[in-house]
């Protein structure tokens, strides 16, 4: 798999090391040249000098042979021209971005890039789960509205001691795994929930203000 | 007509002028304060402080209730991420951006975006000036 990398912060750096050391065949690019001789002494030919959206840079990445582009500056709307740039000219078949502003992942999807990963929102979540356990995490958004979240079950949720099929759960919401210490349990219509367990749900936007409501 | 424009460049604040003298009603966006300088004094804009493509800031400039959208800062990305951004989430008629780089004018254009490239257009007035120089002389 060739996978290119632009942005070489923190995170593309680290993840090219990452990818370099499971064998994939990687290269970084990045525009500023003295970062450049930085990384030039620790990548070698792995890291290339230029800019992400400019057109002469990714030809000369080769670009239109890389499976995957991963955007990964720090400028949100750098990564969304790069990916964007990527498709169009390049036909690039995966392209993944960096997204500092939660509020723009939805909006990227919708614009075509693959994925994104927003750090913000995860450390976000993560501090949402150590200060409510009884909260509906967002873990990724999908396309078109939807969304996986995750919930941990407290002792008077309404969602125990009923078996799956004879929960109410609103339109457009599927449980589709249940964590129960290091089991992962995939629900069927006579699976009970316990207190504790994490739920990983599935959910249209309105499904899941719903199920807030309803059991949260 | 209520135009917003993003950047207070020198394109920006002329193009926000003539707009004020049609009595057209203008919003300028810029995140650098020291801009909104480029605008005659006393000029009837609405001036908002915020980095353009951002929902929020676009929305204190009105764009909700916006005819047209022009996205002129220095930077190309800013300028197609904002005017994308301004088609998807509201109904805004007019929407054009400014792009410098050629080829990520023409690969914009592509996919259906209204952009306007000061290099092409130089390049080209350059071009007829040399050639009928030449033919003149």
């Amino acid at each position: 798999m060739y996978v290119l990398v632009v942005g070489g912060g923190q995170v593309g750096v680290n993840l090219t090391k990452l990818l370099l050391a499971e064998g994939k065949e990687v290269l970084l690019v990045e525009k500023d040249p003295k970062r450049y001789a930085q990384l030039a002494d620790e990548f070698g030919e792995n890291v290339i000098l230029g800019d992400g959206t400019e057109l002469g840079t990714l030809m000369d990445t080769g670009a239109n042979r890389a499976d995957v582009l991963i955007a990964a500056t720090g400028a949100d709307q750098d990564n969304l021209i790069i990916c964007q740039t990527a498709k169009v000219l390049y036909l690039i078949p995966k392209t993944i971005a960096r997204v500092n502003d939660p509020r723009n992942e939805e909006l990227f999807q919708t614009l075509g890039v693959d994925a994104t990963v927003s750090s913000t929102r995860i450390i976000g979540s993560l501090i949402e789960e150590k200060i409510d356990p009884g909260m509906a995490i967002p873990l990724m958004a999908l396309k078109g509205e939807v969304e996986i979240f995750q919930t941990e079950l407290e002792a008077d949720s309404p969602l125990l001691q009923k078996k799956l099929s004879k929960l109410k759960l609103p339109e457009d919401v599927i449980i589709f795994a249940a964590i129960r210490g290091n089991e992962v349990i995939i629900p069927k219509g006579d699976t009970v929930f316990e207190e504790g367990d994490k739920l990983m749900v599935l959910a249209k936007k309105e499904g899941k203000e719903e199920f807030k409501k309803l059991f949260l | 007509m209520k135009v917003v424009i993003l950047g207070c460049s020198r394109v920006g604040a002329v193009l926000a002028s003539w707009l004020v003298e049609n009595k057209h009603e203008v919003s300028v966006i810029d995140w650098e304060f020291n801009s909104f300088r480029r605008l005659p004094k006393e000029l009837e804009v609405k001036q908002i402080l915020g980095m353009g493509a951002d929902i929020d800031v676009l929305q204190k400039a009105g764009i909700a209730e916006a005819d047209a959208f022009i996205a002129v800062t220095n930077s190309d990305n800013t300028n197609l991420m904002s005017s994308q951004l301004v088609k998807n989430k509201f109904n805004v008629k007019k929407v054009m951006a400014r792009v410098y780089d050629p080829h990520r004018a023409r690969a914009f254009q592509e996919i259906g975006l209204n952009i306007i490239c000061p290099t092409i257009s130089a390049a080209e007035q350059l071009k007829e000036f040399l050639m009928k120089k030449e033919e003149e002389e």
